[in-house]
C-alpha cells in the first residue's frame, strides 16, 4: 500500500520537481566547494545561505499551499509555526555555544546569565541533543497545529473567522515572546551561533552541507504533499475546499480532513524554520510577526495555489526581488509588495503558473482560485452581474 | 517734543512699573529672612514685616506670627537668632524644627504692642482661613492638615463657625481633627471622635496621615484607627476599581471608534479590510494637515482645529475608501480571502506613500485647551482628552445607529446584510450600497484617527497598532449589530485594563487574545450572531 501510494505520489511532474530539487542539492554545494574562486562557475558562500533561504522559505509557501491551496483555510499564522521550528532549532545551537559565550558559563546562554538567572528552565532541557531538537522541531508546531486546529475546525470556524483567528494566535505569541521572563532571548531573540552537529556553522562545507539539506528536505516535502494530494484524502480536501457543506453531507468528517492538512503543514513549516535559523543566524520575535505571514500567503497566491510547483516559484521570486528592491530601492519594496498584492489578486488569480497555462494553452484540470463555497459563487455572480462588470476572466 | 513725550511715556508707565515689580517682590519674598528681621526691628518696622509676611499668604508665616502675638517670639542677642520659646523648648519659627542655641544665648522677649497685636490677629485669618477666596481658605486648611499645631485650634474654630463652602469646611474640620489626634493635651474621647471626620474629611490623604499617627498614638486609640483604615482601604480599592472601570471604558471607546467603521464593511459586504488600520492613520494626518495650515493662516481658530479636521478627515478617507471599492473591491466580490489579501496590499502602499511623503518620524498635533487639563469627579481623576474621546465615542455610535436605523441607506444596507440576493431582487442597487457602505466605514476610520492624535503618536504605523484589536473587537462582537461592537469593544477594554494590574500590560493582552480564541471556539459567530438564514451566506 506504501509503495502503491509513493507509485501514486510520482507523478511525472512530481518526479521532475524532486529531480530538480536533489540536482540542485547537489550542484551547488559542488559548484561551492569544487571550483575555485574566481573561475567561471563558482557560487560564492554567501550565495550558498540565500540560496537556502530562499530554499527553507519554498518549503514555507508549499506547507501554506497544502492548506490554501488544496484545503481551503487561509493560515495568516504559519510564520509562528515557522518560528517555532526555529526556535527550537535556535535553542539547540545556543546550548551547542557552551563556555564560549561573552560570559563564559558552560550552561546557561548570554541572555540567561545578564538576567541573573541561576537554573536553566524546565523547557531548555534535552535541547543540548541534535535529535531531541529536531523531534521538537516537528512536535511544537504540530502540536500546535494540532491544538488549535481540532478546536477551531470542530466549532466549524471558517473563512475569514479562522484567518483572523489564526492572526491572533501568530500576534499572541510575538507579544510572548517578546517577553524576557519567558526565556527566549526578548527582543533580541537567539543568535551568535557557534556549532551545528560539531562543525562550525560559519564554515564553508557546513553552509554547503545546509544547503543540500535544505534542497532534500524540499524534495521531500514536494514528495509528502503530492502523495497527499493524488490519494483518496487529497480528493477530500479538494471537496472541502470547493465545497465544505456538501462534503459534510456526503458523510466525511470534514474538520479530521482540515485537522490533517493544518497539522502536516504546520510541521513542514516547522522544518523550514528549522533549516533557516541556522543558514541566516538568528531567531528572534520579529519572525512572528502577522505582516511576515501575509507575506507568506502572497508567495504562494503569485506562484498559483493549488499546485506543488507554484509557491516554491512564488516564494523564490518575491524573495529574489525582495533582496533586490531592498538593496537597490529600499523606499519602493513596500510599494513593489503592495502591488504584488493587489495585481496577483485582481490579474493573476491562479498565479504564475496559471498564467503559464493560459499563454501555452495547456489544458489542465482546474486548479486554484475556486471560491470556497458553493455560496459565495452565487454571491460573486450576483455582484459581478449586477454592476455590469464581469469579474477577471477565469485561466480556462 | 520728542523728549517730552518720551517723558510722558515714562511717566505713564510708572504705576504699572512699579506694580508689577511689588507682586514680583511678594512672590519671591524670602521667608526666612523677613523672620529674622523681626529681632532688631523697631515697632514701626515690625508693623511693615507683619504685613508683608501675611501678603505672602504661605501658612508657613503663621506660627511665627502667632508667636509674636503670643510673646513668644525671642531674639537671641548673642547669635542674634530670632526663635519660639514655649516652656523651655526652643523651636525655628519658620520650619518649626527645635533649635539648639550656645551657652551664651541672651534671650530677649521681642515686644509687640496692643495695636500691633490686634495686626497680626486680623493678618493672620485674613490671610489665611478668613479670606474671601475659598481657594486661599482651602489652601490654608491644606496647611494646618499638613503642620497640625494645637495653637490654631481656636482659629479654626473661629473659620469653621464663619464657612460657608461645604468642600473647605471638611477641610478645615479634617485639619482641626488631625490636629486634636496628633496631640496628647486633647483627652481621648475628642481623640477618638476626631478620627472618623479626618477619615471621611481628609480625603486622599487621610490614610497617610492615620498610618502617621497610628504609629504615635496611645495603645486605646489604635483600635479606632485601625478599623478607620480598614475602611479607608477598602473605599480605595472600590475607587480603584471604579477608575479601572473609566480607564477601560477609555480605552473601549477608543476600540468601539476603530472596530466600528470595520465591523459594517464587514457585516455588509462580508469583507475584511486590511486597509482599515490605514485609513484611521490617514484621520490622523488629516488632523495633522488641517492644524498645520491653521496654525500658519488663522491661528484664532488653534482650538478649533480638531472640530475643524473632523469632516475634513471623514470625507477624505471616506473618498478614498469608495475609490478602493470601486477600484480593487468589487472585482473581488465572492472571494473573501482575496479581498483581505488585496487590501492588505492597498495597506502597505498607504503605509509607505505617507511614509515617503511626510518621513517616518512622529508627528505632533497640539490638544486643544479644553481637551488639557483634568478634573476631579469624587476619587476619580479624568483626564480631559480622554473625557471628550469617550463623549464623542458615544456620538459617533449614536449617529451610526441613526443613519442605519433611520434613513434610506440604512435601510438598503441591512437589507444587504441580512439577504444580498432578496435585496438586489427587490430593487436594491447593491454594487451602490456596497460603495456606500464601504465609504461610510472608512470615513468612521478617518473620525477614529482624528480622536487618536490626542492619545497616540502619528506614525506611518499608526494604523497597523490598531488593525489586530479592530478585529478582535469585531470577531468578539459578531457581526451585522452595532450593539454586539458596542458590547464587544467596552468588555475587551475593561476586561484588559482588569487584568494588567495583576498580569502586566503585555500578558494582560496575550491573556485576551487567548480568551478571544477560546470565546471563538464556543461561538463561531460571536456574541452577537445575526441568526436565520443569514448565517448561511
Amino acid at each position: 500500500m506504501l509503495t502503491q501510494a509513493l507509485f501514486r505520489a510520482l507523478d511525472r511532474k512530481a518526479i521532475w520537481l524532486i529531480g530538480i530539487f536533489l540536482a540542485v542539492a547537489i550542484l551547488v554545494p559542488m559548484a561551492n566547494l569544487l571550483i575555485p574562486p574566481g573561475q567561471f562557475g563558482h557560487v560564492p558562500t554567501y550565495l550558498v545561505s540565500l540560496l537556502g533561504k530562499y530554499l527553507s522559505y519554498a518549503i514555507l509557501a508549499l506547507a501554506l499551499d497544502l492548506v490554501w491551496g488544496y484545503c481551503g483555510i487561509l493560515s495568516l499564522g504559519h510564520g509562528a509555526f515557522f518560528a517555532l521550528g526555529g526556535y527550537a532549532m535556535g535553542m539547540y545551537l545556543m546550548r551547542q555555544i557552551g563556555s564560549r559565550g561573552v560570559y563564559g558559563n558552560p550552561v546557561l546562554p548570554d541572555f540567561m546569565v545578564f538576567l541573573n538567572w541561576r537554573d536553566l528552565p524546565w523547557y531548555w532541557l534535552g535541547f543540548d541533543n541534535f535529535w531531541f531538537a529536531m523531534a521538537m522541531v516537528l512536535f511544537v508546531p504540530g502540536l500546535l497545529a494540532f491544538l488549535f486546529g481540532f478546536f477551531a475546525f470542530r466549532s466549524r470556524v471558517t473563512g475569514v473567522y479562522l484567518s483572523i483567528m489564526t492572526q491572533a494566535m501568530t500576534f499572541a505569541l510575538l507579544l510572548a515572546f517578546f517577553r524576557n521572563d519567558m526565556g527566549f532571548g526578548g527582543n533580541n531573540g537567539l543568535t551568535d551561533f557557534k556549532d551545528i552537529l560539531g562543525g562550525p556553522i560559519q564554515a564553508q562545507t557546513t553552509r554547503a552541507a545546509l544547503f543540500a539539506a535544505t534542497a532534500i528536505a524540499l524534495a521531500l516535502s514536494v514528495l509528502v504533499c503530492s502523495g497527499i494530494v493524488n490519494s483518496k484524502l487529497g480528493k477530500v480536501m479538494i471537496a472541502v475546499r470547493d465545497a465544505e457543506s456538501r462534503t459534510r453531507f456526503l458523510g466525511y468528517r470534514v474538520e479530521y480532513v482540515k485537522l490533517f492538512a493544518f497539522t502536516v503543514s504546520a510541521i513542514m513549516a516547522g522544518i523550514a524554520g528549522a533549516l533557516y535559523v541556522p543558514q541566516v543566524g538568528i531567531i528572534n520575535p520579529g519572525e512572528f510577526d502577522p505582516a511576515n505571514s501575509i507575506e507568506i500567503v502572497i508567495w504562494t497566491a503569485l506562484g498559483g495555489r493549488g499546485t506543488l510547483v507554484g509557491p516554491i516559484i512564488g516564494a523564490i521570486v518575491v524573495n529574489l526581488g525582495k533582496s533586490w528592491f531592498t538593496t537597490t530601492l529600499p523606499e519602493l519594496w513596500l510599494f513593489a509588495l503592495g502591488a504584488l498584492f493587489v495585481c496577483s489578486t485582481l490579474f493573476l488569480p491562479k498565479g504564475i503558473v496559471g498564467l503559464w497555462h493560459q499563454v501555452f494553452g495547456r489544458r489542465q484540470k482546474p486548479i486554484g482560485a475556486a471560491p470556497t463555497q458553493s455560496s459565495d459563487i452565487e454571491k460573486g455572480e450576483d455582484a459581478a452581474s449586477l454592476s455590469g462588470n464581469p469579474q477577471p476572466k477565469p485561466a480556462e | 517734543m520728542l523728549t517730552l513725550r518720551a517723558i510722558r511715556l515714562v511717566l505713564l508707565a510708572l504705576p504699572f512699573l512699579l506694580t508689577s515689580i511689588d507682586a514680583a517682590r511678594a512672590q519671591e519674598t524670602d521667608i526666612p529672612a523677613l523672620v529674622q528681621s523681626m529681632g532688631e526691628a523697631s515697632l514701626r518696622e515690625l508693623g511693615q514685616i507683619v504685613s508683608d509676611l501675611a501678603s505672602t499668604g504661605d501658612p508657613a508665616v503663621v506660627p511665627a506670627l502667632q508667636a509674636l502675638a503670643d510673646g513668644n517670639l525671642y531674639l537671641d542677642e548673642a547669635s542674634s537668632a530670632v526663635v519660639i520659646q514655649r516652656g523651655s523648648a526652643l523651636s525655628d519659627p519658620v520650619s518649626g524644627d527645635a533649635v539648639a542655641l550656645g551657652a551664651d544665648a541672651d534671650l530677649s522677649r521681642i515686644r509687640v504692642n496692643n495695636s500691633l497685636r490686634r495686626d497680626i490677629a486680623t493678618a493672620l485669618a485674613g490671610m489665611t482661613l478668613m479670606s474671601d477666596n475659598p481657594a486661599t481658605r482651602l489652601a490654608a486648611a491644606n496647611g494646618f492638615m499638613a503642620r497640625p499645631d494645637p495653637a490654631n485650634i481656636p482659629l479654626l474654630d473661629e473659620a469653621i463657625a464663619a464657612e460657608t463652602n461645604a468642600n473647605v469646611l471638611r477641610l478645615m474640620q479634617a485639619a482641626r481633627a488631625v490636629t486634636i489626634l496628633g496631640d496628647d493635651e486633647f483627652d481621648l474621647a475628642d481623640r477618638q471622635a476626631a478620627i472618623p471626620v479626618i477619615a471621611s474629611n481628609a480625603g486622599r490623604s487621610a490614610i497617610t496621615i492615620l498610618t502617621g499617627a497610628l504609629s504615635t498614638a496611645p495603645d486605646d486609640l489604635k483600635p479606632a484607627i485601625q478599623s478607620a483604615l480598614a475602611g479607608l482601604e477598602q473605599e480605595r480599592a472600590v475607587w480603584g476599581a471604579l477608575q479601572n472601570v473609566w480607564f477601560g471604558i477609555s480605552l473601549g471607546s477608543v476600540l468601539l471608534l476603530a472596530a466600528i467603521g470595520l465591523a459594517i464593511t464587514f457585516g455588509v459586504m462580508g469583507v475584511i479590510n486590511m486597509a482599515h488600520g490605514e485609513m484611521v492613520m490617514l484621520g490622523a494626518y488629516t488632523t495633522f494637515i488641517v492644524q498645520l495650515i491653521i496654525r500658519q493662516n488663522f491661528p484664532f481658530l488653534l482650538d478649533y482645529s480638531l472640530l475643524i479636521a473632523l469632516p475634513a478627515a471623514f470625507f477624505l478617507t471616506g473618498a478614498i475608501g469608495v475609490g478602493i471599492e470601486r477600484g480593487v473591491i468589487r472585482w473581488l466580490y465572492g472571494r473573501p480571502l482575496e479581498t483581505l489579501l488585496a487590501t492588505w496590499g492597498i495597506s502597505l502602499i498607504l503605509q509607505q506613500s505617507v511614509r515617503s511623503i511626510f518621513g517616518p518620524t512622529n508627528q505632533m498635533v497640539i490638544a486643544p485647551t479644553w481637551m488639557s487639563g483634568s478634573f476631579e469627579f469624587y476619587g476619580l481623576s479624568i483626564t480631559y482628552g480622554r473625557f471628550w474621546i469617550v463623549i464623542f465615542a458615544a456620538i459617533v455610535f449614536a449617529l451610526l445607529l441613526l443613519v442605519l436605523n433611520r434613513t434610506a441607506l440604512g435601510l438598503q444596507m441591512r437589507a444587504v446584510t441580512q439577504n444580498r440576493r432578496m435585496a438586489s431582487s427587490m430593487g436594491i442597487r447593491t454594487p451602490f450600497v456596497d460603495a456606500m457602505t464601504f465609504g461610510l466605514g472608512s470615513g468612521i476610520a478617518g473620525l477614529a484617527g482624528v480622536a487618536l492624535t490626542q492619545i497616540d503618536n502619528i506614525s506611518p504605523n499608526l494604523g497597523q497598532n490598531y488593525i489586530i484589536d479592530s478585529f478582535m473587537v469585531v470577531v468578539f462582537g459578531g457581526v451585522g449589530n452595532l450593539w454586539g461592537t458596542l458590547v464587544g469593544a467596552l468588555t475587551l477594554g475593561v476586561a484588559n485594563k482588569f487584568l494588567e494590574p495583576y498580569a502586566g500590560a503585555v500578558l494582560g493582552k496575550i491573556l485576551i487574545l487567548v480568551l478571544i480564541i477560546l470565546f471563538i471556539q464556543r461561538r463561531p459567530r460571536g456574541l452577537f450572531a445575526l441568526k436565520g438564514r443569514a448565517v448561511e451566506q
